[in-house]
């Protein structure tokens, strides 16, 4: 029964994932800017800065579709399993690899890092968010979580890729329930790596400054 | 059905400038074939020959399927043109709530409007009625900081984008004597082809004769180029007379008129584009840049078009 049905809801996280996309593109006119990467096959983890829940459909969707199969994104377990249509869109359309950020909730086997780690090795490119939460501030980027070195230092060998989400703020301010139709654009710079001898902060300063470095110049008019 | 002669002037015109399309197709083909894929000029040219098929299959359908396919065809338009512009203009999250309205409200009830020939409406609704209301809606969000440019800036979007161009399916409800209502698609066809070749041809003399720059620095336009482009466009108008109410004299100065105005307007959103620092206004059409980037010349073009036939032919 349960192979049964895997096949059609195969087709239907198919058919959602493409309606998204599709949206994304007619509300926003999302573009890709590949500013340091070409979109090729490569073991990536692409990290972005986070203001909006739009975010990561925003990246997704500037993916051309072959490697969009390949790319994860580490996403909250409390958010996705919310309800039943949260949990098929997260685990099913996006193929988010889930992580619990609360310690008290997890169950006793749950490392998250784990659980990265693992993605990784089976090859999956992934996307996240090290900021951790969605940045309500005035200020660029809030400090960036240890996630990102630890990702970077257990697996030398994968590219980190800051990728600079523009114009999300406008498109979609919180409290707002319509989005506006402005162009979004989505910057893709060159890949780091943590260094031999880098320490954890000086990585975390060294990687928030590449992503802040893809942000449009120019005072905010 | 049954062919009205609109119907089938329309269709000769599709291919006459379907043969035209595809001799630049063919002379970019045999380019390809001596210099191979990868010289960028050619590549380029040929990615503008594919959105110009792309551009008059569209129109020609729109103009075949007569006023609803005009009205929803530029309404589109305005939509993608209104988004390039006000994603580079300046706004807070006071503004969010005008800005929704300016796309979701405004846009389509001045389509709505042109579309039922209400003309007194929508010669009005956006210089008074939007004029005045946005503002409100955003002075009562309640952030003072920089609230004039915020609120000058998103008018100005809303003139441009969405008034301006719906002056385009507006020439449909003209009045013009001795002229039926139904060929106000053959007007249209004449004003987008006669400001376009102008655009092409001060582009292509501008780059064989071009001397002297008009805005130094701002845009590569030159005088020589515009005077031939404008010269050509009256040429063009002039053959074109049979699509008109006009003389073909007449024809000649009108083409004139609308190629010059267009050129102008070309130059005022060159100064825009450099004021914000981009040289393209989006990449929605491959090759050109984005819709307004296509259609800065009508879209200042067509309320002149539309008032001097107002007050020379009605």
């Amino acid at each position: 029964m349960k192979t049964l049905l895997a096949l059609p809801r195969r087709l239907a996280a198919k058919i959602v994932g493409l309606a998204i996309s599709l949206l994304v593109r007619f509300l926003t006119a999302v573009r890709p800017d590949w500013r340091g990467i070409e979109p090729v096959h490569r073991q990536r983890v692409y990290y972005a800065n986070h203001v909006s829940n739009a975010d990561m459909p925003m990246i997704w969707s500037v993916l051309p579709p072959n490697m969009r199969r390949t790319v994860r994104p580490v996403a909250a377990a409390d958010y996705w399993l919310k309800n039943k249509l949260r949990a098929f869109v997260g685990p099913e359309v996006f193929n988010c690899v889930l992580v619990d950020r609360r310690p008290e909730a997890r169950a006793e086997n749950h490392d998250p890092m784990q659980n990265i780690l693992d993605a990784l090795d089976d090859g999956s490119s992934l996307i996240i968010f090290p900021e951790g939460n969605r940045n309500m501030t005035e200020d660029p980027l809030l400090p960036f979580k240890a996630g990102l070195y630890n990702m970077g230092r257990a697996r030398p060998q994968v590219d980190l890729v800051p990728t600079w989400i523009a114009n999300v703020t406008d498109i979609m301010p919180k409290g707002e329930v319509i989005p506006l139709p402005l162009i979004c654009t989505v910057t893709f710079g060159a890949p780091i790596h943590v260094g031999a001898d880098e320490d954890k902060d000086a990585f975390l300063a060294r990687a928030a400054d590449a992503l802040a470095d893809l942000a449009p110049k120019g005072e905010r008019l | 059905m049954t062919v009205t002669s609109t119907t089938a002037e329309l269709l000769w015109l599709f291919i006459a400038t379907c043969g035209l399309m595809t001799a630049l197709t063919f002379f970019g083909e045999v380019l390809r074939a001596r210099a191979g894929h990868d010289n960028p000029v050619i590549e380029t040219f040929m990615t503008r020959v594919r959105s110009w098929w792309g551009m008059v299959i569209l129109l020609t359908l729109a103009l075949i399927a007569g006023k609803i396919g005009i009205v929803v065809l530029f309404a589109f338009t305005s939509f993608a043109a209104l988004r390039e512009f006000l994603t580079l203009t300046s706004k807070r999250k006071a503004d969010h709530l005008s800005l929704a309205l300016a796309f979701f409200v405004i846009l389509p009830l001045q389509y709505l409007f042109v579309g039922m020939g209400w003309q007194t409406l929508y010669s009005v609704f956006i210089p008074v009625y939007a004029f005045l209301l946005l503002p409100v809606v955003s002075a009562l969000r309640g952030n003072p900081d920089r609230f004039l440019v915020r609120v000058a800036e998103t008018q100005w979007a809303l003139m441009i984008a969405v008034f301006c161009m719906s002056h385009v399916p507006a020439l449909l409800s003209m009045q013009v004597d001795g002229y039926p209502a139904d060929r106000g698609v053959l007007l249209i066809a004449f004003l987008i082809m006669v400001v376009q070749f102008g655009d092409l041809l001060d582009f292509f003399f501008g780059r064989r004769i071009g001397r002297k720059r008009i805005i130094e620095g701002i845009s590569a336009k030159t005088w020589e180029g515009m005077a031939c482009g404008v010269i050509c466009a009256a040429l063009i108008g002039g053959l074109l007379a049979w699509m008109t109410p006009f003389s073909i004299l007449g024809a000649a100065l009108m083409a004139g008129l609308a190629s010059l105005v267009g050129m102008f307007g070309n130059l005022v959103f060159a100064a825009v584009k450099r004021d914000r620092g981009v040289k393209d206004w989006s990449h929605l059409i491959p090759g050109q840049g984005g819709f307004m980037d296509q259609f800065d010349s009508v879209i200042f073009a067509a309320p002149i078009f539309y008032h001097v036939i107002n007050l020379i032919y009605v």
